[in-house]
């Protein structure tokens, strides 16, 4: 599946390893929760990116206090109503800080592009129907939104009463890296 | 009223060009009827029995004149020339092409209307008291919070798909008349002993096949609060409610299973790390949605002008009407009118194009050229001058708007039913109509006095039959219309749920049955003692005795 990170078509260099298979030799690997906390002890001498997959009703609070060892963490949805993700990922962004890649993976839908991307997710492994193309014009198919989320984007309160000469443009985190402004 | 400014203006219009292209799709065959279903429903558009079904929020139930004849255009041109009031104090279009909503949409733009959140598992159109701003006992309009809950909860990106739909309803007056203990959150606005005004938070209450009444989480919450709490509140739900089973994923459910204190402490946790932060709103904010409702501009008014006193006298029709539709008003010299769109043998909630310009025309000449929509799916004049009623109630009866039942037992609630709806098990509008029709003398009701009936065509409880007085349940047996009857359920501040009465009655017996109901009240009644009383008072055992006594 093609994945789209920071509004580009992108290499995946993580590898995915199954509960119980043996880890690669080398490289990035992504893993799940359970396989990251029972042997990291292992891993993390590797010295190597690694990422974690969360499951929607595992809770982030578990990756708390490994958030800086974790250069992606990955969140998924299993259908199109299943909305935990977009919890897990604000909470990851706006009350941990976490600053790696949040990808979304399973049914990434074209229409909730926007939801994900202002709840903090940077990456999506897509369809072929989904086009960086497509993610922009889904992130920008709004100018307004009214509540603050993961995204930084000004609301309609802030331009009514706080900001009335600044309006930062949406939707940077999706934007390419090397044509945004602001300091990553 | 609140009008919009530039950003929610932009904001709908977005919505409307995002739906035309999500509609260009599917007609042209790129997304199947899978992939669209939860696009349109996201913006109330339901396929039902016959046709596209088509839902308008109408935000708390606040209407202007121009609002109303757009309702009233899109019955006539898109339409078959009318429209259903629901219990969420919207509009449904039963008749619509696929191909025409995004037209109506952009129709619906230009009067600062929309069916966003409508439908879907979202939070849902916000409800309030359809006499707020105008009661008499009104501590604070409960307008203002909604409209600030309307945009907050508006594309929310973290709770538009959660476990389930979430009804919100804001009640600003000691008398509940927004039933907000049988919604996922309910909020009353009361006083604390420092003399400031807050909500209490009820939560988990709700109707469906598990009918629950709401627990309280927190008795007093500063106003300035509120949208961190609803996040911390909405956060703990999205996350943890059920998703495995559709009739086990509302908040209630949640709620019931890890009981209401601990879920109190969930929200508490929750809310630890969002309070005072970037969901409290600016002053000026809540200042400037404050001014939008600001009380408009009455005039001096003679509370009692001899002209109502005459007609009192001269008509006992009038009379009547001045009894059960007409309420206190908190200005001196108004009144607020309900009009009843219940008439005798009608489908409850009814309005044709006719009635609803002619209403609007009413509105600008009485009423400051405001309408609201009651969750009993009756509209209200909210500012008519007292001396205006004799006048304003002839027009009213030549409408057929001035049935004197409001309140009482030919003030029906009913779901759309069998007729409509691809869920229901049974009619429900076949029965609102015979039922009215065999309490259609207004001196009779009148007798009866204060009785709710509430008529839901399967479990989902549409019509509220778990809080009706009399609640009637549609079932299917066979292949055969049966209808369960509950007894003792309300809706109000003292929320009850109704008890089953004995096994359903079929179809040509159920009218009979709610006849011997009433009359078993009337034979029991102490004084003018209210249905609902009498009933808390003796219990189901009379009534039970007497509808399977000859059976």
């Amino acid at each position: 599946m093609p994945l789209i990170k920071h509004g580009r078509i992108a290499a995946d260099p993580f590898q995915p390893v199954a509960d119980g298979a043996a880890l690669p030799g080398e490289g990035p690997i992504l893993i799940g929760l359970a396989r990251w906390q029972e042997e990291r002890g292992l891993i993390e001498p590797r010295n190597t990116a690694i990422g974690v997959r969360l499951k929607p009703a595992e809770a982030v609070d578990q990756l708390v206090g490994d958030l800086d060892r974790l250069a992606l963490v990955v969140l998924e949805f299993p259908k199109f109503n299943d909305g935990r993700a977009f919890s897990q990922a604000r909470l990851l962004r706006q009350r941990y800080g976490y600053k790696g890649e949040i990808r979304a993976t399973g049914r990434v839908l074209r229409d909730q592009l926007l939801f994900m991307h202002r709840s903090g997710f940077d990456a999506y492994e897509v369809g072929v129907e989904i086009t960086p193309e497509i993610l922009a014009a889904a992130i920008a198919s709004f100018s307004v939104v009214y509540q603050p989320a993961a995204d930084g984007r000004s609301t309609a309160n802030d331009l009514r009463h706080r900001l009335p000469a600044s309006q930062p443009s949406p939707g940077e985190r999706d934007l390419p890296r090397g044509s945004c402004k602001c300091a990553q | 009223m609140y009008a919009y400014d530039s950003y929610d203006r932009t904001l709908v219009m977005e919505r409307v060009e995002q739906f035309r292209e999500q509609v260009t799709r599917r007609l042209a065959g790129q997304i199947g009827e899978e992939d669209f279903k939860p696009l349109r429903l996201m913006n109330g558009l339901y396929l039902q029995l016959h046709a596209y079904m088509l839902r308008i929020a109408i935000p708390y139930g606040t209407l202007n004149t121009a609002q109303l004849r757009k309702l009233a255009h899109i019955a006539r041109r898109y339409d078959r020339g009318y429209g259903h009031f629901t219990t969420r104090q919207n509009i449904q279009f039963n008749w619509i092409k696929l191909s025409d909503a995004p037209d109506i949409l952009a129709e619906l733009a230009e009067v600062e209307m929309h069916a966003i959140q409508t439908s879907g598992n979202c939070i849902r159109n916000v409800t309030a008291d359809h006499f707020a701003g105008v009661a008499a006992d009104e501590i604070e309009d409960p307008r203002i919070w909604c409209e600030i809950i309307r945009q907050w909860s508006t594309f929310h990106p973290e709770f538009s798909f959660l476990p389930r739909k979430f009804k919100i309803a804001v009640t600003g007056a000691p008398h509940d008349r927004a039933a907000v203990k049988v919604h996922d959150i309910g909020l009353r606005m009361h006083r604390n002993a420092a003399g400031d005004t807050g909500f209490e938070v009820i939560v988990g209450g709700g109707q469906g096949r598990t009918p629950i009444v709401g627990v309280t989480i927190r008795d007093f919450l500063p106003k300035q609060h509120l949208l961190s709490y609803l996040e911390a509140i909405l956060r703990v739900y999205n996350l943890l409610g059920r998703r495995d089973n559709l009739y086990k994923s509302r908040i209630k459910i949640l709620v019931a299973a890890v009981g209401a204190g601990k879920f109190a402490e969930m929200v508490e946790a929750q809310w630890a790390d969002l309070k005072d932060g970037e969901l409290t709103l600016p002053a000026a904010e809540v200042a400037r949605i404050e001014a939008a409702f600001a009380p408009p501009a009455y005039e001096p008014a003679d509370p009692f002008p001899p002209e109502v006193i005459a007609k009192r006298a001269q008509s006992k029709d009038f009379a009547r009407w001045m009894r059960s539709n007409v309420a206190a008003h908190r200005q001196p010299g108004y009144a607020i009118v309900t009009l009843s769109l219940k008439p005798a043998g009608g489908t409850p909630g009814d309005a044709t194009a006719g009635q609803m310009e002619a209403i609007a025309d009413l509105a600008d000449a009485h009423s400051l050229g405001e309408i609201r929509v009651s969750h009993v799916q009756n509209l209200v004049l909210p500012h008519v001058k007292r001396s205006d009623l004799p006048q304003l109630w002839e027009a009213l009866q030549a409408l057929d708007l001035a049935t004197p039942n409001i309140g009482l037992i030919g003030d029906i609630i009913a779901c759309p039913g069998l007729d409509y709806c691809s869920l229901a098990n049974a009619r429900s509008i076949p029965l609102a109509q015979q039922l009215s029709a065999r309490f259609a003398d207004p001196e009779r009701q009148q007798r009866i006095g204060e009785l709710a009936i509430k008529i839901s065509g399967c479990i989902n409880a549409c019509g509220h039959h778990h809080v009706g007085h009399i609640g009637i349940l549609g079932v299917d047996k066979k292949g055969e219309e049966f209808y369960q009857v509950t007894l003792g359920g309300s809706a109000d501040e003292n929320a009850s749920l109704g008890d089953i009465v004995g096994p359903a009655f079929a179809a040509d017996r159920v009218v009979d049955a709610v006849e011997q109901v009433v009359e078993t009240y009337l034979g029991i009644r102490q004084d003018s003692e209210r249905f609902i009383d009498t009933y808390r008072r003796v219990g189901i055992a009379p009534f039970k005795e007497k509808l399977y006594a000859t059976h």
